[in-house]
């Protein structure tokens, strides 16, 4: 267990944590402008690999990972329209709906792999890019500065996405659509609309996400590549309070815990490894169960607003 | 409310069926192609289990004269067992010469399965046991063997003396396959470290690029694993650039064409056509299949974009004789 | 997230054609559409559409095989929809289905395993019971975290689906592993198969269809009752009917969302243990199938109401079914199915507004009339 706690192990760590906490991070906070404005997308892992799917295929035909990363980010947005308009419009129950939307994502992103692609292959996405003089410092440089784009751009969105949600009109107008939307409305604020935008941003946040792995991290595309991923991340918009920060932390401590369990497997650490899988999980919820600071779920969350229902 | 779905269910019943044309017979293969349905827990693309019985199939299709000779039918990612079940009674039932229930789950499945069809060649696996019927066969593979001839030479190549296994979860082949793999490397140096790690998922490629890539990190220069998460292994000893990879189940050269140094095929070609050649003589089963080294179905596939030093393809094929003959025991 | 308001309060007993309209025939709308989408799918994979859903028809119902397939998904796709019907009444969403029928499929194999000897009529309630309880340990945790520590319960319940999976995989590739696989060296990710008087009874010969079947659709009766015709029931209906007023009249919204939790765990560890003694008879990887998720569908199919979840998971069973019978004749690859399915999902799921504002506007025309008559 001594082993564990010498520097380069510790680098090890924190980079692996990075790299993993990427996808999480794209998706849960775009799931979090989602929740903000009161509506539940449950369909994320789906939005996730289609984006996946998307986006790997365009750098396959065309080997360009920026025309890539907007095929994800415009089937994030047509997954996005089609969750608004059953949840927002046709105001569905959106647990379910976000489901037969997991659902839908799910089966077709298979069944275009399968038509499409038919075999696994690879492509060059993303390359890891060193930043020059800050990878240099000794140990941070190593664990922070020397990442794909695609990772920077997943942390670089977390004060993007404070600065929206608190410094500008739209933020307020999110907020208080999921707060009140009855009040709201009254105000003259598009209570559709505005969730409208805010679903589909998330739903493009969750494209990227998708794109994290096909065409960044992992630079390839399998049947379920995320196995899940999107599930987890709806979870840590809860962890995090419907805050980007809350959502950082949670996703770091996700995937550190993951990396650590990693580490300690490798190092030949005597616990099960079922064990290990499970720490990060048990983790989570102890730290949300021990933390004070819950934070408030916006009051109108998974709630179809109809003008004259209350 | 429920009423509701109570005339859902009827009308859509009802309509459906009005629609249905009484000549929707399902496609008559010409006479004589040879008909084999295959039922599998995961997809035909997987680069693993699945895809190396789907290769093979179709590859004897191909050599029989294409699907005039030969009409293959399947169904992938049933990991459902009951709707394999369902789908294995509909092929046997729809009288398809052979059904082949490939995956060990499929085992209750089959046994009660084949005893209404007895005309109907059913094959199983990976399992050993053909439940005492005529037509039943099973099959499996000895995976540990290749696991050992790659451990071997992944011994004779390592230069940090650090190697790393990234498994999924500990059961069926991929431990046989690991197991071997550790028995293989200790047999030339037991002073290197083989150190593993299983994600606890067959399908989280995420996690398994990061052990990957953790094993990497602590110094590993040789990696190797199992499942159809590995190409995420794979993807991340290519990034790293110089580390090799040592596939099984499927040829894996074709993802990292210069890295790869040999994969353990699972070779179902000579199994398949003994399997077709007994039902049009007669014989419909009664026979346990294990792939093994000695008898061509496990084929190490050494990859001809590495250049593998001459003395330790020698080491290699050693091993390889070494089971064949016996005279070298891999234990799962 | 609110229930039905027009349940069985005193409606007028004379066929309603409106009605029937707005509540069948729009959400059969919902799914014609999706299948009409499914139809452009088929044509541009070069299948006709038509001969592709006359065989997803028949294989769901066309036969003894496929109609019993069908009623053998339902039983699991039912008993979790109970959980989730009471949890989804008490206004908690129950994601953790696949970890509750995980605990509940290991405790329904450890059980029987350990006490083999016991005869069945003792040893089968015995494991029911047992699944029961490990279910509603898993569905207690996420409960009692929500109740004292405000812990958001999809939070939690995600997580410990993840961690039950892991402690399934622990136990299957140790204590519970076969002993056959491993003297055969094979290693499957399977338990040792359960002794016969654990297995529950086939209904039909050379079908899977088993009793568990007919323990579902009593045990739906007895929820029914539940929820309506007790005080605890009603309890848990109104923490989510209005959890303000109930909070007034001094029911304790947390404990009742906290046992909503419970039980629906229960049931979910319910349908884990009799898939393990009804279909497979062991335990092995795959064993939810899904069903955690499905049967959130299967609810809302049926309105959150466990009789109406009855039709409901019938339907949906059909609808798996007849898919697979589709692809095995169609040799489309399946995830097509997954793909129709999800938009059927969506589409029935997107017309239930008409219905609900048809609802709404013959509950103000009953009470206005009810003002003018007064």
């Amino acid at each position: 267990m001594n082993d564990v706690f010498q520097a380069s192990v510790i680098v090890g760590i924190l980079t692996s944590a990075i790299r993993l906490a990427t996808p999480y991070l794209y998706a849960a906070i775009g799931e979090t402008f989602a929740q903000r404005s009161g509506v539940l997308n449950l369909g994320v892992d789906g939005i996730m690999l289609v984006g996946a799917f998307g986006s790997f295929y365009i750098v396959l035909q065309t080997g360009n990972i920026w025309l890539g990363l907007f095929a994800a980010v415009i089937v994030g947005l047509l997954m996005g329209l089609l969750m608004s308009f059953i949840s927002v419009t046709l105001k569905a129950e959106q647990g379910i709906s976000g489901i037969g939307l997991y659902m839908f994502g799910l089966g077709l992103s298979s069944l275009l792999f399968k038509t499409m692609v038919g075999t696994v292959k690879t492509v060059t996405g993303f390359q890891p890019i060193k930043i020059p003089l800050l990878s240099d410092i000794p140990f941070i440089g190593q664990i922070f500065f020397n990442h794909s784009l695609l990772v920077y751009g997943a942390f670089l969105l977390v004060p993007i996405a404070w600065w929206v949600l608190e410094k500008t009109t739209w933020g307020l107008k999110i907020k208080s659509v999921g707060q009140n939307p009855a009040a709201a409305d009254s105000l003259g604020v598009n209570v559709d609309k505005v969730r409208y935008v805010s679903v589909c941003i998330g739903a493009m946040l969750a494209g990227i996400a998708g794109a994290s792995l096909s065409i960044s991290l992992l630079n390839l595309f399998q049947d379920n590549l995320t196995a899940g991923q999107g599930f987890i991340a709806v979870a840590l918009v809860y962890f995090g309070g419907w805050r980007p920060v809350g959502v950082l932390w949670g996703a770091l401590l996700f995937s550190t815990v993951n990396a650590f369990q990693l580490w300690m497997q490798v190092l030949g650490v005597k616990i099960p490894s079922d064990v290990a899988i499970m720490l990060p999980y048990l983790l989570t919820i102890a730290a949300l169960a021990l933390s004070t600071n819950r934070g408030r779920a916006p009051a109108a969350l998974n709630k179809p607003f109809e003008r004259g229902e209350s | 409310m429920f009423k509701r779905l109570i005339v859902v269910l009827v009308l859509l019943a009802v309509i459906l069926t009005a629609c249905a044309t009484p000549t929707a017979a399902p496609t008559t293969a010409p006479a004589k192609a040879f008909r084999i349905a295959v039922v599998m827990p995961s997809a035909t693309t997987d680069m693993a289990f699945s895809q190396s019985m789907w290769d093979a199939l179709t590859a004897i299709q191909t050599e029989m004269g294409g699907t005039s000779a030969l009409e293959i039918k399947f169904s992938e990612n049933m990991f459902n067992v009951p709707d394999a079940a369902t789908a294995i009674r509909d092929y046997a039932s729809q009288g398809f010469d052979v059904v082949i229930a490939h995956g060990s789950q499929y085992g209750s499945s089959v046994q009660e399965i084949a005893p209404d069809f007895p005309a109907v060649t059913f094959a199983w696996g990976t399992d050993v046991n053909t439940f005492g019927m005529p037509n039943v066969y099973a099959y499996t593979a000895a995976a540990e063997e290749g696991g050992y001839v790659n451990g071997v030479l992944a011994a004779k190549l390592t230069k940090s003396k650090i190697i790393g296994v990234t498994g999924p979860v500990e059961v069926g082949d991929a431990k046989t396959y690991i197991d071997g793999f550790v028995q293989g490397v200790a047999s030339v140096d037991p002073a290197i470290t083989v150190s593993k790690t299983w994600t606890g998922s067959f399908s989280d490629v995420a996690l398994m690029t990061e052990a990957a890539k953790t094993h990497i990190a602590a110094g590993a220069d040789i990696l190797t694993g199992s499942s159809q998460s590995v190409v995420g292994s794979i993807g991340a000893a290519k990034e790293a650039g110089n580390v090799l990879w040592f596939g099984t189940q499927q040829d894996q050269a074709s993802l990292a064409p210069s890295l790869v140094v040999a994969s353990q095929v699972y070779d179902w070609n000579g199994m398949l056509k003994e399997i077709i050649a007994a039902h049009q003589a007669g014989t419909l089963g009664g026979k346990t299949y294990t792939l093994q080294l000695a008898n061509n179905g496990l084929k190490i596939a050494y990859n001809s974009g590495y250049a593998l030093p001459a003395d330790v393809k020698a080491a290699g094929d050693k091993a390889i004789a070494d089971i064949i003959a016996g005279t070298v025991k891999v234990t799962p | 997230m609110q229930p039905e308001v027009n349940e069985k309060a005193g409606k007028p007993r004379r066929f309603d054609w409106a009605s029937l309209f707005f509540n069948a025939l729009l959400p059969l709308a919902g799914m014609l559409l999706a299948l009409l989408i499914g139809a452009v799918m088929l044509i541009i994979l070069k299948v006709n559409p038509i001969t592709a859903y006359a065989e997803l028809v028949k294989g769901a119902f066309g036969s003894t095989s496929g109609l019993t397939q069908t009623l053998v998904k339902a039983t699991p796709l039912l008993l979790v929809g109970l959980g989730i019907c009471i949890a989804f009444r008490a206004s908690v969403i129950n994601i953790g289905g696949e970890g509750q029928i995980i605990v509940g499929a290991i405790a329904a194999t450890w059980f029987p395993l350990t006490f083999r000897t016991w005869p069945g009529w003792l040893l089968i309630p015995s494991t029911l019971l047992v699944g029961f309880a490990a279910g509603a340990l898993w569905g207690f945790v996420p409960g009692i975290l929500k109740a004292r520590l405000r812990v958001n319960e999809i939070l939690s319940t995600v997580m410990m689906n993840a961690i039950a999976l892991q402690l399934m995989n622990l136990l299957i590739r140790s204590v519970l592993m076969d002993p056959a696989g491993i003297t055969a060296g094979t290693y499957l990710a399977q338990s040792e198969r359960l002794p016969e008087q654990a297995w529950l009874t086939r209904l039909v010969p050379q079908t899977l269809l088993h009793s568990g079947s007919l323990i579902a659709v009593v045990l739906a009766v007895l929820v029914y009752i539940f929820l309506w015709r007790t005080t605890i029931g009603y309890r848990i209906r109104a923490v989510g009917f209005n959890p303000e007023a109930a909070r007034f009249s001094g029911i304790n919204v947390p404990f009742n969302q906290a046992l909503a939790l419970t039980l629906a765990g229960g049931f979910a560890g319910i349908a884990g243990a009799i898939e393990v003694l009804g279909v497979q008879h062991r335990l092995l990887e795959g064993i939810t199938s899904g069903y955690g998720f499905s049967g959130i569908v299967a609810a809302l199919f049926g309105g959150l109401h466990p009789l109406g979840t009855i039709p409901a998971s019938i339907l949906f069973g059909a609808l798996l079914v007849g898919g697979d019978k589709m692809q095995r004749a169609t040799q489309v690859p399946n995830s097509l199915i997954s793909t129709i399915l999800g938009l059927v999902v969506l589409f029935v799921v997107g017309s239930a507004l008409w219905s609900r504002r048809w609802a709404a506007k013959r509950q103000m025309a009953a009470a206005k009339n009810q003002d003018v008559q007064a």
